[in-house]
């Protein structure tokens, strides 16, 4: 009997030793960025990295200003939420509300298709289709620029944002639903009444995973969003966001080198960045988890 | 009948004689037109079904759009010969099976420690905070961005482990990144599995392990499996993370050990797309490459939908 409860405990303290696997490796990824992106501050002040306006990498002597590539990631992700947020939250209200069990069986499937296309694919796409379409409509020099990047993004990021909100939506209490439409509310006033702000806590964290998957994406603005170290002056204005930085220089940068460990330090902020996301997502989510209509 | 929305109030404050225009809009009410209100409700509903289209069109585009063009490049020889006069001509046949090797790589590191996680998380665990701190860990692992990873496969399993640009640390990197996919779909797996089959097994004196073992995990094994085709889909597809750690523009042979180079499908189609030396002359080949690609990934994905749709059907 004691031999069976001891191997009962082994097997258990061995399940939680793989359960942590996941905060190991994501230790470890912080633990290694730093270690490749730090010494880049030992001769080039933080402030100076962060702030300044020219990333010139391989110049003598080399800027390593990631302001550009910052303010081109930050604008990307924003321009890319204008379009995917309405998408994504309209697709998921017509999901959980509106469609008929029957056509909710075909669209959901196609959401989780598009989610599913390789980001070199979308990338791809818009190189050689929607860019070329672009230049065309408005008379543009290029059409590898931040608005094309920006709708490719979209629709990476609108099936993050679509499911998340669907099953925010879906959770709903039907009480709420029931009594608001026994009141005489049409389903429209219900679910802008009733069920939006019944889930928005679920949707807002949709919207920020959506947003994190986005700034985070790296082949699409790496093959779209036209590569200049430039703070953009318009929408159609080429950038280079962070992702597509170290994606494209890292190949060329000497092991080790300056370059080499500002690539490095570009993914700590990078990291940074979605991380920041990730835990606020989660805060929103958890803390304002609902549990029944007595919540609300 | 109207007791909520703007038009509410008006009758609420004022209710001895009503005005005529109320009065006939509640009447179109009880008619069931609705009125106003039924024409902002129609109004809204056609924009979500347009929403709903746009995103079907998105697919059906991307999709339509590299097949017409790809298709005319998949012949017999282009999938099973090798690349040829500097990437001009010749097939892809190294790239598929590259993509394959990485792909079946990462999902035999990934699928025994995601499981393990997953039964933990939906078995064992008791305490919630730990709960609660290991699922941050697999959210965020979840929201890394895939260049990150790489960049962390250059800097922990390429250089610190010493294993060199190879087919090993691309798998261990696409292992890492598709753990939490792996992760989240089993213990999907596990919570569909009904909490009767585990008391019935616990009352006949199995112990916890036991029951797990030859109860639970038979049970939730097909939807696991179904959790991981998606994984495999995604290691598959993925670029950024593979650049620095495995995937070479060319290799004369073909991959003969997990410390060889491999080619791979998504980074012969960035490569072929932006940095080779003649981007138009092979545009033929990329569209065929993309459309082996595209059709790969969502092959596995209709696969494991379809699976999926058959286990609930079955349980």
């Amino acid at each position: 009997m004691m031999d069976r409860k001891l191997k009962e405990k082994c097997i258990r303290s061995a399940f939680l030793f793989t359960a942590s696997t996941s905060i190991l490796v994501l230790a470890l990824i912080m633990v290694f960025l730093f270690m490749e992106g730090m010494p880049i501050f030992q001769d080039y002040p933080p402030l100076k990295f962060l702030f300044g306006h020219e990333w010139y990498p391989t110049a003598d002597p080399p800027d390593f200003g990631i302001f550009p590539l910052l303010v081109g990631s930050m604008l990307v992700t924003a321009a890319s939420s204008a379009i995917a947020i309405p998408l994504g939250v309209m697709t998921a209200i017509y999901l959980a509300e509106i469609a008929r069990p029957r056509v909710r069986g075909y669209v959901k499937p196609v959401v989780e298709l598009l989610a599913a296309l390789p980001s070199v694919v979308i990338g791809f796409f818009g190189m050689v289709l929607f860019a070329p379409f672009l230049q065309d409509v408005f008379d543009i020099p290029t059409g590898l620029n931040m608005f094309n990047a920006a709708v490719m993004l979209a629709f990476m990021s609108v099936p993050t944002i679509c499911s998340i909100s669907e099953d925010a939506i879906f959770s709903v209490p039907k009480e709420l639903k029931e009594a608001s439409l026994a009141l005489g509310a049409t389903h429209w006033e219900t679910i802008r009444k009733v069920i939006l702000p019944a889930s928005l806590s679920g949707i807002s964290t949709a919207v920020i995973l959506g947003m994190s998957r986005a700034i985070g994406e790296t082949m699409v603005v790496l093959m779209v969003a036209g590569g200049a170290a430039m703070v953009p002056s318009s929408l159609f204005s080429p950038v280079r966001p962070m992702p597509a930085s170290i994606a494209a220089e890292m190949a060329e940068a000497p092991f080790r080198g300056d370059h080499y460990y500002a690539l490095f330090a570009t993914g700590i902020v990078l990291f940074l960045f979605t991380m920041i996301f990730n835990i606020v997502a989660d805060t929103i989510a958890n803390k304002h988890k609902q549990v029944g209509a007595a919540t609300l | 009948m109207s007791t909520t929305g703007e038009t509410a109030m008006s009758t609420t404050i004022a209710p001895a004689p009503a005005p005529a225009a109320a009065r006939t809009k509640a009447r179109a009410d009880h008619r069931g037109g609705l009125g106003r209100r039924g024409l902002v409700e129609k109004t809204w509903f056609t924009l979500f079904r347009g929403a709903a289209v746009v995103n079907g069109l998105a697919l059906l585009v991307i999709c339509a759009f590299l097949a017409y063009n790809g298709l005319p490049a998949i012949t017999w020889e282009f999938l099973t010969e090798v690349p040829r006069n500097s990437m001009t001509e010749g097939g892809i046949w190294p790239c598929i099976v590259g993509t394959a090797i990485l792909a079946c790589g990462a999902m035999i590191v990934a699928f025994p420690l995601g499981v393990a996680s997953a039964i933990y998380l939906n078995e064992y665990a008791t305490n919630p905070r730990l709960v609660r701190v290991i699922r941050l860990g697999i959210n965020n692992l979840a929201g890394v961005p895939s260049v990150v990873f790489g960049l962390f496969g250059l800097a922990f399993f390429v250089t610190f482990m010493g294993l060199g640009v190879s087919t090993l640390a691309g798998v261990l990197t696409l292992g890492a990144l598709v753990l939490p996919i792996i992760i989240r779909t089993a213990e999907e797996a596990l919570r569909s599995v009904p909490d009767t089959y585990r008391e019935a097994s616990l009352g006949l004196g199995a112990t916890k392990w036991q029951t797990i073992s030859r109860v639970v995990l038979p049970a939730a094994l097909p939807g696991m499996l179904t959790g991981s085709i998606l994984g495999l889909s995604r290691a598959a597809g993925e670029t950024a993370a593979i650049m620095f750690t495995a995937a070479v523009f060319f290799t004369p042979t073909m991959p003969s050990s997990i410390f060889s180079k491999v080619m791979a499908l998504p980074y012969h189609i960035y490569v072929l797309a932006t940095a080779g030396t003649e981007i138009e002359v092979t545009r033929p080949l990329q569209y065929g490459t993309a459309l082996v690609l595209i059709a790969l990934v969502l092959g596995m994905n209709l696969v494991a939908i379809w699976l999926r749709a058959r286990l609930q059907k079955k349980l």
